[in-house]
This record gives C-alpha cells, structure tokens and sequence, in this order.
C-alpha cells in the first residue's frame, strides 16, 4: 500500500477522496442554508452576467460553423432544409452544454482558483477559520450554488443564439428555405434533447466550481503555488467535462429515448 | 487557560515540532522566542486549531481541541482573536467591512452599533477615520493595525501574534508593541505574541518560552531569560550565529 501511496496513482486517489468529501461538506452547508444570498448574487452576477460576451460567441460562431458545414454536406444530397435541425440538436444536446462550460471553465473556474489560491497562500483562508467562519460555506457553497444555476441558463442562452446565428446564415446567407428548415427544426427536436442539454449544464457547473475551488484551496505556496493551481483547475475541468460529457449522452440518452 | 502537551508535529518529511509542552495562564503574556523557520508560527497555529497535530493535546480552557472538528473549532475559536504575519486583510472589502467581518452574522447587533464597535477598535489602533479605503492603500504597518482592529473588535479572551513587527520598521514595530500592550491593558486579554524581535519580546512578555530544536528549551521571565548563562540563549539574545552549524 505504501508503494501506491508514493505514485501518481496514490496522490490522484487522494485528490479524488479529497474532493469528494469538500463536495460533501459543501452539499451540507447548502442543505443546511448556511449561504448569504448576498455572496451568491456576487457570484451569480460574476459567472452570469461576466461570462455574457464569451458565451454569445461562443454560441453564436459555433452555430454558424455549425450551420454552414452541415448545409455544404446535407446539399450534396439534396437534403437543404434539415440543416438547422442538425443545429439545433447538436447544439442543444452537446456543442451548447459543453462549449458553454469549457469557456466558463477557462473563465471562471481559473478566477475561482487564482482567488482562492491567493486567499489561501497570503493566510486569508486561516483568517476566516479565526473569526469563526467555515471557508466552505463563505467560500466554496456560493460558488457552486451559483454554478449549477447559472451553467444552465447560460447554456440555454448559448444554444438560442447558436440555432439563431445557424438561422440567419443558412436562410440569409446561404439560400435554404426558411418554412421548411423551420418546420423540420420543431419536428426533429425534442423536449428531452433539450432537457439533456440542460442537466449536462447543470452538472458541468458543479464540476467547473468544486475543481476551481479544490484547486484554489489546496494549492501550493506563492506565486507559482497559484499560477499552477489556476492551469490545473481548467486543464482538469476541461478534462473531466470530456470525459463526463461521454457517459452522460450514453446514460441520458438512454433515458431520454426510452421514454 | 491554555495548556500544550507533548505536541508533535511534522511537514511533509520534516518533523517541526518533538514534544512541546506549556501552559499559559489567564491574563498572562507569554512571547514564543525562537530561530526563523523554527516551528513558532506552526506552534502557534496550533493553538488556534488551524494546524492538526500528528500526537498531543492542546487544551482550551481544559477542552481538548484536537479531536473537534471543523464545526465544533468554530466555537472555540469565538474566544481567540489572531493577527497574521501578513495581517491576512480581505482584499476585496474595505477597512470597515474587514474589522466588521464577525458580525456578519450576528443578528443581535443594529448596523449602527456595527459601526460604532468598528469606528472604536479603529481608534484602539490609532487609526480612525480610514473605514472606506481599502487594505491596498494602506502601509504595512496600517494594515496589521486594522488586522488587530479586526482581531479584537468582537472582544475575545485571548488575542495570538503571528510575528506581528517583522517587516516594519523600527518606529512602526515600536507603535505595535505600545498597542499590543495597550490591548492586553485594556481589554484584560491572554497574549501570545511569536516573535523573533528580543526588543519586541522584553517589553511585552511576561514570560518568555523559547522554542529551540523543536521542543520548548528554555522559560522564564524577560529577566530571567535575558540574564540566562545558556549558551544556546545567549546566542541568540546577542544574535551571535553557531559556528558549527555552517551557513546559520
């Protein structure tokens, strides 16, 4: 057993079970309403309303591409006007929910890592223990609380503006009829694509706070601490998204279609 | 009370701690003397609970905290008030809303009374008036003043130091001493200053425990401290390096 405690597959067993239990003691702190609303509006307006401009783009450019690549494939078949019913189940289902998170990840799930990071290596984090405040319900409850709300409706948002950029370029831009598009959009997508999209949200939110604000609250000391801890935390955000991206479309599009 | 028993405590491979044991009495004033990197503020953290030991007790008022949890040291903590060597301000808030931190949840105090018990911990540190701007604006020397601000505004029973004059300078570290004095004066509090500064440490101790080859190797009174034929002491009192311990 000291063997394996002394590799990487040791410290990485770690870290799960360390994160796993701050995940924990956070879902305790939000079960028990030990959060200031106050802290979770800051937060929410932080991720929400900060993250607008990289989300709108995002959303946007990845509808278009999105639109035009599928028109100049489903063209060579003659199938024009199913071009913004791929849009709209792609994005709904997978490109929204994962391109929103992973911009969020590089946007705030690095901000929660730097500050936390620096609060903890310049003894922050200690003088909130003194002045008897848990850092897990001023710190880390807020932040995933405002995570897992405002994931979703920024996911949402993003995929309203990928099908509406995907739209405009297949309509306007490229020449396909907009009634049909239109109709075979409503008719190919269903109640539980968008559904799907938004639980993956919902869970790619939790993922992009807990893994910034491990990374934060354990990192190293000084500057470099910081700086390793803020690459960490999207590397292994992005990472785990992916990866959890995966098994999520397989299970909930098990569920989904079986209904 | 404060009573440390045979802790010990090691950092990643490096054993810091071997079996340290004191006690404090209430109102006292004890300075922890003691090289650079020798385990005082780790000691100190301790006290606090914010450091878990490998093996020992550190007894609060006779409650062990050792085995408390995160939760249960809340509680406990309510008695401590702690400067930091860097003062640890919150970066983000003002002056005011730093000292006002722990009220943050208390119900039983009206905004205005907040801000009156702020305005007056700020007058204890001779700084009045600065409520609104905000801790990068500030001197070193200001910052650990509100940080005693902070530490000392919801009247705690007994107050830590973590190296609270290194880094300023002479006049600066002379006006932390006179209030460290003041607080302890006033307010009625247990001290407990970590210190490597001696003039710092004659002046506010009452006792003085130094912390050598992690254990606890010499106590006593300033005087008793300052006049010790100990070789060990002596060096360091007089700041004189051990030649046999090359790069010290």
């Amino acid at each position: 057993m000291n063997f394996l405690a002394d590799t990487w597959v040791g410290a990485w067993l770690e870290g799960l079970g360390r994160i796993t239990l701050l995940t924990k003691e956070t879902i305790t702190s939000l079960l028990r309403g030990r959060i200031d609303s106050r802290d979770l509006l800051y937060q929410l307006y932080f991720m929400g309303v900060k993250s607008q401009s990289v989300v709108l783009i995002t959303g946007a450019f990845t509808g278009m591409v999105l639109g035009a690549q599928t028109f100049f494939q489903f063209h060579k078949v003659k199938m024009d006007t199913a071009t913004l019913a791929v849009v709209s189940v792609s994005m709904c289902s997978e490109l929204g929910p994962v391109l929103t998170a992973l911009m969020v990840a590089g946007r705030v799930g690095a901000a929660i890592a730097a500050e936390l990071g620096t609060m903890r290596v310049t003894e922050q984090i200690d003088a909130l223990r003194t002045l008897a405040t848990d850092p897990v319900d001023y710190l880390v409850a807020p932040r995933l609380l405002a995570a897992h709300i405002a994931l979703p409706l920024l996911t949402a948002e993003a995929i309203a503006v990928g099908i509406g950029a995907g739209y405009i370029v297949g309509v306007h831009l490229l020449g396909i009829d907009p009634t049909y598009s239109w109709y075979n959009m409503l008719r190919y997508t269903q109640t539980g694509d968008v559904a799907v999209g938004l639980i993956k949200a919902f869970i790619y939110g939790g993922i992009v706070a807990m893994v910034g604000c491990y990374k934060g609250m354990t990192c190293g000391e000084g500057a470099e601490g910081v700086g390793r801890a803020t690459t960490e935390s999207v590397v292994y955000s992005s990472i785990t998204i992916l990866i959890a991206n995966f098994f999520l479309t397989l299970s909930l599009g098990t569920i989904f279609h079986s209904l | 009370m404060i009573e440390v028993r045979d802790l010990k405590k090691s950092l990643g491979q490096q054993r810091v701690l071997d079996g340290v044991s004191f006690r404090i009495e209430t109102g006292e004033s004890v300075v922890i003397i003691g090289r650079s990197g020798g385990g005082k503020s780790v000691l100190l953290k301790h006290l606090i609970g914010l450091l878990k030991p490998d093996a020992g007790q550190v007894l609060i008022d006779g409650e062990d905290i050792v085995p408390m949890d995160e939760r249960a040291l809340l509680r406990v903590r309510r008695k401590f008030g702690m400067l930091f060597q860097g003062a640890a301000l919150f970066d983000s808030m003002t002056v005011a809303e730093n000292v006002a931190f722990a009220f943050r949840h208390n119900n039983s105090l009206q905004p205005e009374e907040i801000r009156q018990r702020v305005a007056s911990a700020l007058e204890v540190v001779n700084l009045p008036g600065i409520e609104n701007r905000r801790p990068a604006e500030l001197s070193g020397g200001m910052r650990k003043r509100v940080g005693l601000a902070r530490a000392i505004v919801y009247r705690p029973e007994i107050v830590l130091y973590d190296e609270p004059t290194t880094g300023l300078d002479p006049v600066a570290a002379d006006s932390i001493d006179q209030l460290i004095l003041r607080v302890r004066d006033r307010f009625n509090v247990t001290s407990v200053v970590v210190t490597h500064e001696m003039r710092s440490a004659q002046r506010i101790g009452q006792r003085i425990l130094m912390l050598h080859e992690k254990k606890i190797y010499a106590a006593g009174t300033p005087d008793e401290i300052f006049h010790s034929n100990d070789p060990v002491v002596r060096r360091f009192i007089e700041g004189v390096s051990d030649p046999k311990e090359p790069g010290n």
